[in-house]
C-alpha cells in the first residue's frame, strides 16, 4: 500500500469522529464505513451536503448498506457511542458541551446548511483533542475552517487525498489551509477508523 | 482541579452575564454552539477585536445592545413555513377548534409576524378568526414592531404564495394584501384580534389560559433546561387537551414533559396536553 500519511506522532485516542462530505460524498462515505462492524464503539457524526429536501432518506439508505446503527440526528439528543448520525437537511448541526446535539437555522455557511464548519467547530469545542475529523470529496470550501479549529484543539485531522477524490476542491481547500495529520485515500481512511476504535480505551 | 477555560469562552460567558445584569435578557441557557457563532458574527459586524470589547460597547450603549440583539435572536421567518404543517392544522386540528365557543391562541417567538398572519388567514378561511384572540410574543422589539406593521417584501410573498397553496389555501393569496412598490401590505383586519407583546420564555411567566400554542423554531436555540422551562409554561397555559405545535425538527422527546403531552401527529409536531 502506498497510503500517504504525514502523521508525525502516533495515533491518539478519541471519543468521537466527525465527517464532512459534499459532491461525490455518498459513495465516499459508503467506502469508508463499509468495513466497520456492528460493535464499532465510537459515535460518528456526518454532514453531507445535499440539495434541500424536506425529509432525507440518507439514514435509511446507509442503514441498509452498513452494519452500524444509523440515524438522523435529533435536536437535544444525547450522543451515543457506536452510532452513525447524519445531520438533518436544512439545519446546522452542532455538538454541545454535554455531548448532545443542537440544531440551528442560522444563515448558510459556504452556501450550505448543514455546514461542515459548523459541526467541526462545535465538536472541537466539546471534545477538544479527543476528536477525529475527516474531510472528503466536494466542490466547495466548507470544512477547511472547521479542520483548522480541530487541529488547534489538538484533535486528529484527516483529509481525503485530492488526487483520489471525485471532486478535489474541498479537500484541496483544507490542505491549502492546514497540514493535516493524515492525507489518505478512502481505503486508508476506513482502516484508520478501525484503528481509532481499537485504541479508544 | 477544574480545567482552565479558553479566553474566548470566558469572555462569552461574561458578555452573556453582563447582558443579563444590565438589560434583563437571559441568554444563559441558550445552546452554546449557536450563541457562540452568533456572537462571533456580531464581532465582525461591530468591528470589535474581542468579545470583551463588544461587552464594553453594549454595556455602555443601549443602542449597540439593540443592534446586538438582532444577531442574537435570528429574526427569520416565512409565511406558511412547512406547508404540510398548516395543512395538518386545517385537517386535523380545526375540526376540534370549531367545537369551542371562543379561542385563545399563543404564538410564542413570533419574530417578524409571518407565522401570525399565516395563522390568521387560516382561521379566517375556516370561519374561526372572529372568535379568536391571538397573543403573539417575542423578545425582540424590532421584530414585534415589524410584525405589527404586517408589511413584507413582495419578492418573498411570491414564495409564500406557493406555501399558502400547498397548505390548503382556498383563495387567491393576493386577496390578503395590497402591493405597493416592492412591498405587500397585509390586510389589517387580519390582526384586529391579535395582541403583540414582549414576553420571554426565559424570564416571564404565563399570562393567560390558551387552547393552542405554536412555538416554532425557537426551542432549538435553547438548552435542555430552558426547553423544560418553556414546556412548563406551555403546560401551565394550555387548557385540558390543548394543542401544542412545534417546529419541524423540534421534539418533546428529550424533555421532562414528554409524558405530559401526547403526539397527535408526530411527523407534523402537533401534540395535545394530557
Ligand atoms: C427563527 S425565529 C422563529 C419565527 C417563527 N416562529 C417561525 O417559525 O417562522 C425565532 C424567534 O424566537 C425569538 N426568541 C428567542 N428567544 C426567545 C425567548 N426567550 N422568548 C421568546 N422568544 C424568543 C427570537 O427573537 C426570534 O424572533
Amino acid at each position: 500500500m502506498n497510503d500517504i500519511t504525514v502523521a508525525s506522532s502516533p495515533l491518539r485516542p478519541v471519543d468521537a469522529v466527525v465527517v464532512g462530505a459534499s459532491a461525490g460524498g455518498v459513495e465516499a462515505l459508503l467506502a469508508i464505513f463499509e468495513g466497520l462492524g456492528p460493535d464499532f464503539g465510537l459515535p460518528i457524526i456526518v454532514v453531507l451536503h445535499l440539495p434541500d429536501a424536506h425529509r432525507s432518506q440518507l439514514a435509511e439508505v446507509f442503514a441498509r448498506r452498513l452494519a452500524l446503527r444509523v440515524k438522523e440526528a435529533t435536536d437535544k439528543e444525547p450522543i451515543s457511542p457506536g452510532t452513525l448520525y447524519f445531520a438533518a437537511p436544512g439545519y446546522h448541526l452542532s455538538v454541545e458541551g454535554d455531548y448532545s446535539f443542537s440544531f440551528s437555522q442560522e444563515a448558510r455557511v459556504h452556501y450550505s446548511r448543514p455546514a461542515i464548519d459548523y459541526l467541526f467547530e462545535s465538536a472541537a469545542d466539546a471534545y477538544q483533542h479527543r476528536l477525529a475529523a475527516i474531510l472528503l470529496t466536494g466542490a466547495n470550501q466548507d470544512g477547511a475552517q472547521g479542520l483548522y479549529t480541530v487541529k488547534q484543539r489538538g484533535g486528529v485531522t484527516i483529509v481525503q487525498d485530492p488526487q483520489e477524490a471525485l471532486v478535489a476542491t474541498m479537500p484541496q481547500a483544507a490542505l491549502d489551509r492546514i497540514k493535516p495529520d493524515y492525507i489518505l485515500p478512502l481505503r486508508g481512511i476506513g482502516r484508520l477508523l478501525c484503528e481509532l476504535e481499537r485504541i479508544e480505551c | 482541579m477544574p480545567q482552565t477555560q479558553r479566553n474566548d469562552d470566558i469572555e462569552l460567558r461574561l458578555l452573556i452575564e453582563a447582558i443579563y445584569l444590565k438589560y434583563s435578557y437571559d441568554f444563559r441557557d441558550y445552546s452554546g454552539a449557536s450563541i457562540k457563532r452568533r456572537v462571533h458574527h456580531a464581532l465582525r459586524q461591530f468591528e470589535c477585536k474581542t468579545i470583551s470589547a463588544l461587552q464594553e460597547r453594549v454595556l455602555h450603549d443601549p443602542t449597540a445592545f439593540m443592534q446586538l440583539l438582532q444577531f442574537l435572536t435570528i429574526p427569520v421567518s416565512e409565511m406558511f413555513r412547512d406547508p404540510e404543517h398548516f395543512l395538518a392544522i386545517r385537517q386535523e386540528v380545526v375540526p376540534v377548534l370549531k367545537t369551542y365557543p371562543s379561542l385563545k391562541i399563543w404564538i410564542a417567538g413570533c419574530s417578524t409576524g409571518e407565522e401570525v398572519y399565516s395563522m390568521a388567514i387560516l382561521l379566517r378561511e375556516e370561519g374561526l378568526l372572529d372568535r379568536t384572540i391571538i397573543y403573539a410574543t417575542d423578545i425582540n422589539p424590532r421584530s414585534l414592531e415589524k410584525a405589527r406593521q404586517g408589511i413584507f417584501s413582495l419578492e418573498n410573498v411570491r414564495a409564500y404564495t406557493q406555501n399558502y397553496q400547498k397548505s390548503g389555501g382556498q383563495r387567491s393569496f393576493a386577496e390578503y394584501y395590497t402591493a405597493a412598490y416592492d412591498y405587500a401590505i397585509f390586510d389589517k383586519t387580519l390582526r384586529e384580534n391579535v395582541t403583540f407583546a414582549d414576553h420571554s420564555l426565559a424570564t416571564d411567566s404565563v399570562f393567560s389560559e390558551t387552547h393552542l400554542i405554536s412555538c416554532r423554531n425557537v426551542l432549538i436555540y435553547f438548552n435542555k433546561n430552558l426547553q423544560n422551562r418553556a414546556f412548563g409554561l406551555f403546560h401551565e397555559s394550555l387548557c385540558h387537551r390543548g394543542f401544542l405545535m412545534l417546529g419541524s425538527k423540534e421534539t418533546l422527546d428529550f424533555s421532562d414533559y414528554s409524558k405530559q403531552f401526547a403526539p397527535l401527529l408526530k411527523q407534523e409536531r402537533i401534540y395535545r396536553k394530557l
